[in-house]
């Protein structure tokens, strides 16, 4: 695979951190003694990471960031007593639940309890093994990324699901089986959509979608918008957050899975709801918004910085729509998904079904990256067409609904007769 | 398979596929075998990690452990009895010496391969599986289909109550 020509192989070249990575393992590598090195290279990423991205993305536009944020929309301030601007308040509020006891109820299974964290947070940590970060900051650019991807994001439900059953409460339980009837339920739009994706690029390889997106100069959210707005609903049902976060519904059933959870076990799951709602909005930045890359001034800005950029945007995004949409209900979004989105996930499919095979065809293989610009305009209004013509026909009529108050005679309403008088 | 690393990994991952397996036989609690179902699940996930078919290990864990699991999981729920435990049942005879005779003839079809072995592991994509599935192999491929939508609309059949028949029939 070529790289763009500015950025080297030199150590010193701070635009793909695995260079100086590799300068430093291998410098180890010959003065220590043998197999040494791949422990070190394990603290090294370690440390690494948490310094790029755990820190700035986890604690403060994770933790902070959203309170901050969503105190704003809510016309109050947010966390503002601990440092300047409440900057320590993350740090805070880890001491604070370390401090604080993790109660187990005595009805409780006890194992599944203590083990549902660690399945949670586990799989958080193996979805950005396949995340490129820069042309060369990836750990495992396996060839069925997206698939992987799919795989690991698959098991915090069960986790969730073991810590709603094993409290042995009935509002846990009923949080546990709603958030199993949604995965079940939005991972089909899911696939579909990413299916899409996958067709149109051709590759299921995550580091491959984005040498596509640079190679023709677009991203795919451009070329898939369909497909984007059912990613990131789908997304934000699927990781429970407001507004599809039925599963810890706090005015329905307390806290919904993890109402027996107290201490640090609670506080994994709420430190590691963030780290999904991170790793979604990495996928997201990767296949739709082109990655590390932006349009040649990756050149000149470091692509790590790019791409955790574009993830704090789609996670402000997250952020946004939790703060300002209202719950809805259990069925609400279960027949959502099933009549509408899944009807549009099919139609995408075979708009980008046509489409690559009408590339295909008229530049005779040798894929010509003018077309994809078409392709683009076309898809968007048909996106937008799509979209209203199938929620007219599920039964979405705006006319209808009355921006004043109207005469019961004008709206067409029953009045009954003028009794008979009394004589 | 050679080197310190994957025996290693094979004999973990063995310990780990068969324990669980016998968990999901041994255990009193429903939920529990549901549980080391899934640890079985990925045990044999990781066998194909080691034989270096991933994308057959990831389709494993999507479909396996992330939708039929999951299935199994709101099925006992679902169930009125499910707070009755693993334990006796009368079929035990039956299915004992079914696990026998299954047993028997997996014996005899291991014993009976001959397992060649290569030297250099032959570089399959996931276009290949994909070009091998939809040239070669399209026509079980597009009869498990039909099937999995018969067994889709049977399932439909069965649930559906008497009252939404007469609706229907109404309308």
């Amino acid at each position: 695979m070529m790289l763009p020509a500015l950025i080297t192989d030199n150590w010193y070249d701070i635009r793909d951190l695995g260079n100086l990575s590799h300068e430093i393992l291998y410098q180890l590598n010959r003065v220590l003694p043998d197999g040494l090195v791949y422990v070190i290279a394990a603290l090294l990423g370690f440390v690494a990471a948490f310094l790029i991205f755990v820190l700035p993305s986890q604690l403060y536009v994770g933790v902070l960031g959203e309170r901050k944020i969503i105190g704003r929309i809510q016309s109050r301030y947010g966390p503002n007593r601990v440092g300047k601007f409440g900057v320590l308040q993350p740090i805070a509020d880890a001491i604070k639940l370390m401090q604080k006891e993790a109660l187990t109820p005595k009805g409780a299974d006890k194992v599944v309890m203590w083990t549902a964290p660690i399945i949670f947070v586990a799989p958080a940590v193996l979805l950005f093994a396949v995340i490129p970060f820069g042309p060369k900051m990836v750990f495992a650019d396996i060839p069925a990324g997206i698939i992987y991807f799919m795989g690991v994001s698959s098991i915090p439900v069960l986790a969730a699901f073991m810590a709603g059953w094993s409290g042995n409460n009935k509002y846990s339980l009923f949080g546990a089986m709603r958030i199993v009837a949604m995965t079940i339920s939005y991972e089909v739009p899911l696939v579909l959509a990413l299916l899409g994706a996958v067709l149109l690029t051709g590759s299921m390889s995550l580091q491959d979608m984005v040498w596509w997106a640079k190679h023709n100069h677009i991203w795919l959210v451009f070329v898939q918008p369909l497909a984007f707005v059912i990613y990131f609903i789908c997304v934000s049902a699927e990781l429970n957050r407001t507004p599809a976060d039925i599963a810890e519904a706090e005015s329905e059933i307390v806290a919904g899975y993890l109402t027996e959870y107290s201490g640090m076990k609670w506080g994994l799951f709420y430190g590691m709801d963030i780290g999904y709602a991170l790793a979604a909005s990495a996928f997201a930045a990767t296949v739709f918004l082109g990655g590390w890359s932006f349009f040649g001034i990756d050149r000149w800005v470091p692509p790590w910085m790019i791409f955790i950029g574009k993830t704090h945007l789609f996670y402000l995004v997250f952020i946004w729509t939790r703060g300002t949409l209202p719950r809805l209900r259990s069925d609400q979004l279960m027949s959502f998904t099933w009549k509408f989105l899944l009807p549009l996930a099919l139609v995408n499919l075979v708009i980008v079904a046509t489409e690559k095979t009408i590339w295909n065809k008229a530049t005779d293989g040798d894929l010509d990256a003018a077309w994809v610009f078409i392709f683009a305009a076309v898809n968007i209004v048909l996106a937008a067409v799509a979209v209203y013509l199938w929620a007219r026909l599920v039964g979405y009529r705006p006319e209808d609904v009355p921006t004043k108050p109207r005469l019961v005679k004008e709206a067409g309403g029953y009045i009954p007769a003028p009794a008979p008088e009394v004589r | 398979m050679h080197g310190f690393g994957p025996s290693l990994a094979f004999w973990v991952l063995a310990i780990l596929t068969l324990v669980s397996a016998g968990g999901v036989m041994m255990v009193r609690n429903l939920l529990h075998a549901v549980l080391f179902l899934i640890v079985t699940f990925l045990g044999v996930a990781g066998f194909f990690v080691l034989l270096s078919a991933e994308f057959l290990a990831m389709a494993q864990i999507v479909i396996y452990v992330g939708a039929i699991a999951v299935l199994v999981l709101f099925a006992v729920l679902l169930t009125p009895r499910a707070g009755r435990d693993n334990g006796e049942t009368r079929w035990a005879g039956p299915a004992v010496l079914l696990s026998v005779a299954l047993l028997a003839v997996m014996l005899f079809v291991i014993k009976d391969t001959h397992w060649s072995t290569v030297v250099e592991s032959p570089e399959l994509t996931v276009a290949d599986l994909g070009r091998a599935l939809l040239n070669r192999w399209v026509l079980p491929f597009e009869i498990a289909s039909v099937l999995l939508t018969a067994a889709l609309i049977g399932a439909i059949m069965l649930v559906r109550s008497p009252e939404e028949e007469a609706e229907d029939a109404l309308a």
